[in-house]
């Protein structure tokens, strides 16, 4: 049975390397040049001809926008408006990149933590700029509940410093891990489709049910993703209580 | 031992994390049923919480998975 996990292998298509450092136009790369595409192509689509009734592109475009923006909003208030086309670009591309991953024979950028790692550490990064843009040094006053006695505080302000910079990696993890299990998943049922001659049947009817399954998920962890940026974003606009 | 089939024991004990993950999803959809059964007025506006805890949870598990994954094939 062919590794599962070959589906993940970067191959260099165009190989070049500037300073030492390998930066090759890849496989990956060619697939994120598709997702932009994607995503630029159904924006673009849906602002073309804009009216008062919605076309079906301009409906699926409003959609996705005020989708994000009731989410960040509701989350985080009426001053993170200003952040709606950050969030959006982020939900987009999560979400073209997971469901791009589901066609067969094609490359799942989001299967990758140095993708998905990289994005989250932007996001953190920023999260903690704005915070300390917003609140000065009284951003620091997320680490220590209020309320609570002193004593409990040698505790709390440790644990509260260490959940705060996990972020990141938990977010990336989360993301990376969905994508990679379900379509490590997805390959290994295919093996015994094969394996198993005509009974194969049984699990090729498993593989339907779960490629199902993974467009669920595709589409909720590019949700839960954003979600998290918002709810991560609330703590920089408005001062812990 | 084998150092193979260390692997393999160990790919099956990083396994049960879906344990956790299984009963938590359990939770969440139970709890969900109840609370909808109760007042499903209100049902309609947390299914987005709902999806959102299971997703939540469900990655716990594939924390797990990943690692079994990672000990078979990495």
């Amino acid at each position: 049975m062919a590794n599962p996990l070959q589906q993940f292998e970067i191959v260099p298509k165009i190989p070049l390397e500037v300073g030492g450092y390998d930066i090759s136009f890849t496989n990956s790369s060619i697939w994120m040049v598709v997702v932009l595409t994607l995503a630029a192509g159904i924006m673009f689509l849906g602002v073309r001809k804009m009216s008062l009734v919605p076309g079906r592109w301009q409906n699926l475009a409003e959609l996705l926008y005020e989708t994000i923006e009731e989410t960040l909003v509701s989350s985080a208030g009426a001053e993170a408006r200003k952040f709606v086309p950050i969030m959006l670009t982020v939900f987009l591309f999560i979400l073209l990149a997971n469901l791009v991953g589901l066609v067969p024979y094609s490359f799942t950028v989001t299967s990758h933590i140095i993708v998905t790692l990289a994005m989250a550490l932007v996001g953190f990064s920023a999260i903690v700029i704005i915070g300390f843009i917003k609140q000065g040094p009284g951003f620091l006053k997320m680490f220590m509940p209020s309320g609570v006695p002193i004593p409990m505080l040698i505790l709390l302000v440790p644990i509260e410093i260490v959940s705060f910079f996990i972020r990141p990696i938990t977010l990336s993890v989360r993301l990376f891990a969905n994508m990679m299990a379900g379509h490590v998943l997805l390959k290994v049922f295919a093996g015994f489709v094969i394996s198993l001659g005509v009974f194969g049947i049984v699990p090729l009817i498993g593989i339907v049910a779960m490629t199902a399954l993974e467009v669920l998920i595709a589409v909720l962890q590019a949700y839960v993703f954003t979600v998290l940026i918002c709810v991560y974003l609330n703590d920089a606009l408005h001062a812990h209580h | 031992m084998e150092v193979e089939a260390a692997k393999y024991i160990g790919a099956g004990l990083a396994c049960i994390a879906l344990v956790g993950a299984g009963a938590g999803i359990g939770s969440i959809f139970g709890n969900y049923l109840a609370g909808a059964m109760r007042n499903p007025s209100a049902a309609e506006g947390q299914r987005t919480n709902l999806l959102l805890g299971f997703a939540l949870t469900e990655a716990t598990g594939l924390f797990g998975l990943l690692i079994a994954l990672l000990i078979l094939f990495g």
